[in-house]
C-alpha cells in the first residue's frame, strides 16, 4: 500500500465512520430527561422548603450551595460517576454536575499534591464553563443595556 | 541484498529465537473475564496495594518480569538485555521497573504495539549475537491511561460506542538463543500509517490501515495466505477497527475472515462499558503471554501471526486536531516442534 | 404542582442537551460550555426570566441557570453603579454556587480518594 492520497482517506473515514455503533439517541435522551428532571425536583423541594423561611434571592442562592454539596458529595463516595455513565447530561448539566467536574479533577490530582494537583487543576473544566459564562453574559449585558437599552 | 531479508520489510531467522517463559498479571476485572483463571496474578483491586495507580502499573509489571524470569530459572545477570515500554509519559512504568532490575535497558514506545516491537528488537538482538536471552515486556493500566488521555475518573461521562477499554495488565516474556518452547520465524516490522482519523474514540479505525499494510506486506514477502496460519490475532482493534482492517484487506484480495481473531475482543465478556473493546499495552501481551503462547508450546497452535496495533497519538496533538498515525508489526510464531515437523 | 414543573423542564432542557451531545458527537465540556452561554443569551432575550417564574429550580439548577443568573446580576448592579457593575455583578450573582464549588471540592479531595 502506498501513502494514502486525499480522496483515499476520506473514503476511509466515511468507511470507518459506517462501522461504528449507533448511539442510542433516544434511551439517551430519555435516561438524561428523567435523571434531570428528578435532580431539578429535589432542587425545588430544597428550594420550597428554605423559601417558607428566607427571602427569595437568599433561598435560591443557598439551594444551589446546598445541590453543590449534594453533587460534590456523590462524587466523594464515587457515585455520581456511575450516574454520569448512566445518564449522561442529565448528571452533566444540573449544577450538581458543575460541582462533580471540579471535584473528580481535585480528588484526582491529589496525589500529585494540594496546591498544583488538587487547587490547580479544580477547574480543569469547570474553569470554561465559568469563562464563556462570564464573558456571553457581559456581551449580553453590554447589548442589552448600551446597544438595545 | 541482507541474507535474513524477505520482499519489502520482512526478516527471517536461520536460527529461530525461543520464548523461554511468559508470564501476565492483570487487575480485577480482566481476572472476571473469560480468560480469568489462565493468568498468572490476579490484583485484588486497581491499586494492587499501592497508593497510586501509576506505582500500581510499576508493581505489576515488576511482578510480570519477575515470574518471567522464575518461569525460566533466570537470574537478572543471565539477562543481557531488557526492553519494555508502557503508555504513560516518558514511559515510566518501563524505566521504574528497570529500576529494580540489573539488566541493560532500553525503552520502547509504540503505543499498544510495544509488545511485537519488543519482540521484533528481541529476536534481532538474539539471532545477530548480541545476547543469550533478552526479557521483553509491556504494561498498561486503565485508570492511569483514563487520566492521561481522557478525564478524572471520577468525572461522570457516558462512555462512546466506538471507543476501546485501556486494559489493566502487565506481561514479560523471555526470549533466549536455545531452549524449550514457541519460537520467533519472522518479524515484519510496520510503517507508520495514517488515514486521516481524527476521533480520539476510534483508535481502532486509526489503527486498521496499519494492520492491514503490515499483513498485507508479511503475506506478500512470504509468498503466504492467511490460510499458513492457523490464527492471526490482532492486538486491539476492538470491533470498529477489525471490521475497517478486514474491509481493507478485503480489497487487496486477502480474506482474513476464517483466521482473524482480535485480543481487544478476547479479555471481556459482553460488558456494556467495554464499548469497541479492550486496548492498552497490556492487552495483546497478557493475552498473548495466558493464551496464545501456552497453546503454540503445546502444539495446539501450529503457526501464528501475532500483530500488536499502536495509536501513535497523544492529548495534545488530539486538542490540535491533528490525526492519529497507527503503526502495527507482525511476529510470526510456530509451535516448538516446527522445525521437525513431518511436511 | 410547581415541582412537577421543575421535575418537566429541568428534564427536557437535559434531554436536549444529551441530543445535541449525540447529533453532534462532541464532548460534555462543550455542551456544557455552549448551554451557559445559550442561559445567557436567552436571559438576554428575557426569555429565561419567565422560564424561572414558571418551573423555578428546574430552570435554575441547570447550567443554561446559571448564565441567566451571571447576566441578571450584571443587569442589577449596572443599574446600581453604572458600567463598572459589568465587572461586580456577575460573580456577585452567583457566588454562592461557586464559592460552594471550591470549599466543597477541596473537602472532598482531603476526605475521599478516587475509586477508578
Amino acid at each position: 500500500m502506498t501513502r494514502p492520497r486525499t480522496r483515499e482517506k476520506e473514503e476511509y473515514i466515511k468507511l470507518a465512520t459506517s462501522f461504528h455503533p449507533p448511539r442510542p439517541i433516544l434511551r439517551n435522551a430519555l435516561l438524561a430527561f428523567l435523571v434531570g428532571g428528578a435532580i431539578c425536583t429535589v432542587a425545588q423541594v430544597i428550594l420550597g422548603v428554605l423559601s417558607t423561611k428566607l427571602p427569595r434571592v437568599q433561598a435560591q442562592a443557598m439551594t444551589s450551595s446546598i445541590m453543590v454539596f449534594l453533587g460534590a458529595l456523590l462524587t466523594g463516595l464515587g457515585v455520581y460517576d456511575e450516574i454520569g455513565r448512566f445518564a449522561g447530561m442529565g448528571a452533566a448539566l444540573p449544577i450538581t454536575g458543575f460541582a462533580n467536574s471540579v471535584v473528580s479533577p481535585a480528588m484526582e490530582f491529589k496525589r500529585e499534591g494540594f496546591v498544583l494537583g488538587v487547587s490547580a487543576r479544580m477547574f480543569q473544566v469547570a474553569g470554561p464553563v465559568i469563562v464563556y459564562g462570564s464573558l456571553s453574559a457581559l456581551i449580553v449585558t453590554i447589548l442589552r443595556v448600551y446597544v438595545f437599552g | 541484498m541482507a541474507p535474513n531479508r524477505r520482499g519489502s520489510s520482512t526478516c527471517v531467522f536461520p536460527k529461530m529465537p525461543v520464548i523461554v517463559s511468559a508470564a501476565s498479571v492483570v487487575g480485577p476485572r480482566e481476572g472476571k473475564g473469560p480468560l480469568g483463571p489462565l493468568f498468572d496474578l490476579v490484583c485484588a483491586d486497581t491499586l494492587c496495594g499501592e497508593t497510586s495507580w501509576e506505582k500500581a502499573e510499576t508493581k505489576m509489571l515488576r511482578q510480570a518480569v519477575d515470574l518471567a524470569e522464575a518461569k525460566a530459572g533466570l537470574e537478572d545477570a543471565e539477562v543481557d538485555f531488557f526492553l519494555a515500554g508502557d503508555l504513560l509519559n516518558q514511559i515510566i512504568s518501563s524505566s521504574f521497573t528497570a529500576r529494580d532490575k540489573d539488566i541493560p535497558f532500553l525503552g520502547l514506545y509504540g503505543a499498544c504495539s510495544t509488545i511485537g516491537e519488543a519482540m521484533a528488537l528481541g529476536s534481532f538482538l538474539i539471532s545477530g549475537g548480541f545476547a543469550r536471552n533478552v526479557l521483553v515486556a509491556s504494561s498498561s493500566h486503565h485508570d492511569t491511561a483514563e487520566r492521561q488521555y481522557r478525564y478524572p475518573t471520577e468525572f461522570g461521562h457516558q462512555r462512546v460506542p466506538s471507543s476501546q477499554w485501556t486494559v489493566t495488565a502487565a506481561a514479560a516474556l523471555l526470549l533466549s538463543a536455545q531452549g524449550e518452547g514457541p519460537k520467533v520465524e519472522a518479524v515484519t516490522v510496520g510503517r507508520v500509517m495514517d488515514f486521516g482519523i481524527t476521533d480520539a474514540n476510534d483508535m481502532g479505525s486509526a489503527m486498521a490501515p496499519a494492520f492491514a499494510d503490515t499483513v498485507w506486506r508479511h503475506l506478500i514477502d512470504l509468498g503466504r495466505s492467511p490460510g499458513d496460519y492457523d490464527a492471526i490475532f490482532s492486538g486491539d482493534l476492538g470491533m470498529v477497527g477489525s471490521k475497517a482492517a478486514l474491509h481493507l484487506l478485503k480489497k487487496r484480495g486477502i480474506d482474513l475472515k476464517e483466521v482473524h481473531h482480535d485480543t481487544g475482543l478476547m479479555i471481556y465478556g459482553m460488558e456494556p462499558e467495554i464499548c469497541s473493546g479492550a486496548s492498552g499495552c497490556g492487552c495483546v501481551a497478557s493475552v498473548f503471554a495466558a493464551k496464545i503462547y501456552p497453546e503454540l508450546k503445546s502444539g495446539k497452535l501450529k503457526r501464528v501471526l501475532l500483530v500488536p496495533t499502536g495509536a501513535l497519538h497523544s492529548p495534545t496533538t488530539c486538542q490540535q486536531a491533528e490525526s492519529i498515525p497507527g503503526i502495527a508489526h507482525a511476529v510470526s510464531l510456530v509451535y516448538p516442534g516446527w522445525e521437525e515437523r513431518e511436511p | 404542582m410547581t415541582l412537577l414543573y421543575a421535575f418537566l423542564v429541568g428534564g427536557t432542557l437535559c434531554a436536549l442537551a444529551q441530543i445535541v451531545l449525540d447529533l453532534t458527537k462532541t464532548n460534555p465540556a462543550f455542551v456544557m460550555v455552549s448551554a451557559v452561554s445559550l442561559g445567557a443569551v436567552l436571559s438576554g432575550l428575557g426569555l429565561y426570566g419567565p422560564l424561572v417564574e414558571f418551573a423555578g429550580a428546574g430552570a435554575t439548577t441547570p447550567l443554561l441557570g446559571f448564565g441567566h443568573s451571571l447576566v441578571t446580576g450584571m443587569m442589577e448592579d449596572v443599574v446600581r453603579l453604572g458600567w463598572f457593575g459589568l465587572f461586580t455583578g456577575g460573580l456577585r450573582a452567583t457566588a454562592s454556587g461557586l464559592m460552594a464549588a471550591i470549599v466543597f471540592g477541596y473537602l472532598m479531595a482531603v476526605l475521599f480518594n478516587p475509586k477508578g
